[in-house]
């Protein structure tokens, strides 16, 4: 579904990612790891499609096709989703309107009729009952003023609204309390199935307990200097990231 | 000739032609001089400093255009908020159109200028209130000289007038090119509520000039909401002068919507004589090409206890040109004051261009006074956001400033013309806001 061969982004002058080599297949779970600034999130926003970011080198393959002259909207309409690490405030845009656009525009890029307001209604109600959400928070601004946790728990509920084959989510985990953190990866594990895919980027061991991977990539310096099974997660939860670190510039 | 030597030595001919009460003929007299002293700004007038009338004046304009051609309701249906039932005073090149009006003087007015400046029924109110607020500068001291027709409406006291009354004003072109002076008078009584929409809607190509004077008076506890919808053509330029007198306890908003035009000057004066008063101002100015517009907002605190709320946004592209200059007057007595106002902008293009100059000039102490602009371009992250979701960068741009202008279309009252606005935003960003208001 994705194939990432010898990715090479920069930012004005500074080369971020460094030869990038990655493969995820329909039915797969990837976690990506790594410490500060490695570059995880730069990876996200390049599949994504932000143009501040300069690939230099090397290919972005989805579901056969190569990318990279793509806008961040054509690849959402080919069903690429990223959830923010930092979801952007959008005053005077409630959540429930901004779905409805970003729904109806994919459907008009892929050539359908807008979808009726009576199943529109359903798939929100359906979406935000499976995320735990109160109606009350789709008719505020989106993200304004939202608590981290609840930043994150509206970027899942997108997520289900859109229902992705590519799903990269960027510390999702991060600012999200126990109990949120299991009803996003409730929620994440029931979209699942053999035709889509996750990315989970994560700092941390426990979102995986929930969302379990098939496989664990340690991004270091614009690299992917390690991957291995679930397993790989666990022992850097305890070893810390030194002995990776010593490994790649050895 | 140009067009003020034009102006001046037809000012006798026009006084002799229109019906004359002794009071009005001083007033026009009075004002005629005024402006044959001052003539036009210039941008050495520090009020026109960033606003240039020379490309404008210099058209031959006809003054007194020849009489109505008829416009059929259906073909001019668009310019009017036509889904709610309203009542309309309607011109067509200066001249009343009955055929599109409906006008009332069931235990109110809602009339003609015309009829109020020569009929004695209304000749204490006219004593009583015009020109009473409208202030001696040039422009408006020319509308004076020349004012015969417009909109007269006089709400008397513990009226609630349900239907909103648009004033609308056509020009079709029949000259080469035309200069109108409208003149409307808008007296509210105590209690009383009104709301009032305006509109200029030149329908030709053909260069038309406006130079317009609205007087309001919102007298006790009386409560006026004012819609200005200025979204004409290239050709067309409007000079736009309102004067508010507030009373005691009055609510009085006016809402300028500028989506078009070639060059739209407003000046917007409110007059805070008595206590508690509260006074809006808010616009949204939308424009490209060479478009330029230009609020010139001045708000007199007289008396204590009182708020202004103004607040202005404005979206520049091509090589639109704004200007915002808000004034704010605080007089000693009147402490406790709370003004407001917030003036902030979105250049699209690196051509557009924006002077926005705040003027606070507070002599009370006790008061609470902010001021605050911006000039910013779209944020980008949040370009990548939306468009990450699938949203087109078009429509991504046009959501960003619709949101944009949103918290001043929130304060709009007819849910129709919000509705309206909403849709004159989505055209003129060209998008198409896939959602309700
Ligand atoms: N727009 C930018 N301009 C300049 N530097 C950038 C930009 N974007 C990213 N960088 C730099 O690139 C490096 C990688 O950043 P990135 O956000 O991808 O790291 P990360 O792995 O997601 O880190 P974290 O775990 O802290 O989220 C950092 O050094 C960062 O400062
Ligand atoms: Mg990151």
């Amino acid at each position: 579904m994705l194939k990432i061969e010898n990715l090479h982004a920069r930012v004005e002058d500074k080369a971020i990612l460094r030869g990038i080599n990655l493969e995820v297949k329909p039915g797969e779970v990837h976690a990506i790891m790594g410490p500060n600034g490695s570059g995880k999130s730069t990876l996200s926003s390049v599949i994504a499609g932000k143009e501040e970011y300069e690939v230099t080198d090397g290919n972005i393959i989805f579901d056969g096709e190569d990318i990279d002259e793509l806008a961040a909207e054509e690849r959402a309409h080919k069903g690429i989703f990223l959830s923010f690490q930092y979801p952007v405030e959008i005053p005077g845009v409630s959540v429930t309107n901004f779905m409805k656009t970003a729904i109806n525009e994919t459907r008009k890029a892929q050539g359908l009729e807008e979808m009726p307001a009576k199943d529109m209604l359903k798939l929100i109600r359906e979406k935000s009952e499976l995320l735990e959400i109160d109606r009350k928070f789709l008719s505020r601004s989106l993200n304004e003023g939202f608590s981290g946790g609840e930043k994150k728990r509206n970027e899942i509920f997108q997520m289900a609204m859109l229902e992705p084959k590519l799903a990269i989510l960027d510390e999702t985990d991060s600012g999200l309390d126990i109990d949120a953190l299991r009803i996003v990866a409730n929620g994440v594990n029931k979209l699942k199935n053999e035709n889509n895919a996750v990315v989970v980027i994560t700092h941390y061991q426990r979102l995986l307990d929930y969302i379990v991977p098939d496989f664990v990539h340690v991004l270091y310096d614009g690299r992917i200097v390690k991957s291995g099974g679930k397993e790989l997660a666990h022992e850097l939860e305890e070893k810390g990231y030194d002995w990776i670190k010593e490994e790649a510039n050895a | 000739m140009d067009l003020k030597d034009k102006l001046v030595s037809s000012f006798l001919a026009f006084e002799n032609r229109v019906d004359n009460d002794a009071y009005v003929h001083d007033v026009r007299t009075d004002a005629f001089k005024i402006f044959e002293e001052k003539g036009f700004p210039t941008k050495k007038d520090e009020a026109w400093k960033y606003t240039s009338l020379n490309s404008v004046l210099k058209q031959d304009y006809s003054l007194f255009p020849k009489q109505e051609d008829a416009l059929e309701y259906r073909d001019v249906k668009k310019y009017f908020i036509h889904d709610i039932d309203s009542y309309k005073i309607v011109f067509i090149d200066g001249k009343y159109s009955s055929h599109l009006s409906q006008t009332t003087h069931d235990g109110m007015d809602v009339c003609l200028m015309s009829a109020a400046l020569s009929k004695p029924k209304y000749q204490l109110v006219i004593q009583n209130y015009f020109n009473k607020v409208a202030t001696t500068d040039s422009l408006t001291s020319l509308n004076t000289a020349f004012s015969s027709e417009g909109a007269f409406i006089h709400i008397p006291k513990n009226k609630i007038v349900e239907k909103p009354i648009q004033i609308v004003h056509f020009s079709t072109g029949n000259e080469a090119a035309t200069m109108l002076q409208p003149r409307n008078l808008i007296v509210v009584d105590e209690n009383s509520h009104v709301q009032i929409i305006e509109r200029h809607q030149s329908l030709t190509e053909n260069p038309v000039l406006t130079n317009s004077v609205t007087e309001i008076f919102a007298n006790k506890r009386a409560i006026v909401d004012y819609y200005k919808i200025q979204n004409d053509n290239h050709n067309a330029s409007l000079i736009d002068n309102t004067f508010i007198n507030q009373k005691r306890e009055s609510h009085a908003s006016v809402h300028t919507f500028s989506f078009g035009g070639k060059l739209t000057r407003n000046n917007l004066n409110f007059f805070q004589n008595g206590e508690r008063i509260d006074s809006t101002l808010k616009g949204v100015t939308i424009i490209g090409d060479k478009q330029h517009v230009d609020h010139n907002t001045l708000v007199h605190h007289i008396e204590p206890n009182c708020e202004s709320h103004q607040d202005y946004k404005g979206i520049f592209d091509d090589n639109a040109t704004g200007v915002f200059n808000g004034k704010v007057i605080v007089e000693k007595e009147a402490q406790k004051t709370n003004a407001f106002q917030a003036n902030n902008n979105i250049l699209i293009s690196d051509k557009a261009t924006i002077n926005t100059k705040p003027q606070l000039e507070i002599f009370a102490d006790d008061v609470k006074c902010s001021h605050g602009c911006t000039i910013g371009q779209l944020d980008e992250s949040a370009m990548f956001y939306m468009r990450s979701r699938g949203i087109p960068e078009k429509e991504a741009k046009g959501l960003l400033m619709y949101a944009f202008s949103n918290n001043v279309l929130s304060s709009v009252k007819i849910p129709e013309i919000k509705q309206r606005i909403t849709k004159l935003i989505a055209n003129k960003l060209g998008v198409n806001i896939g959602f309700e208001v």
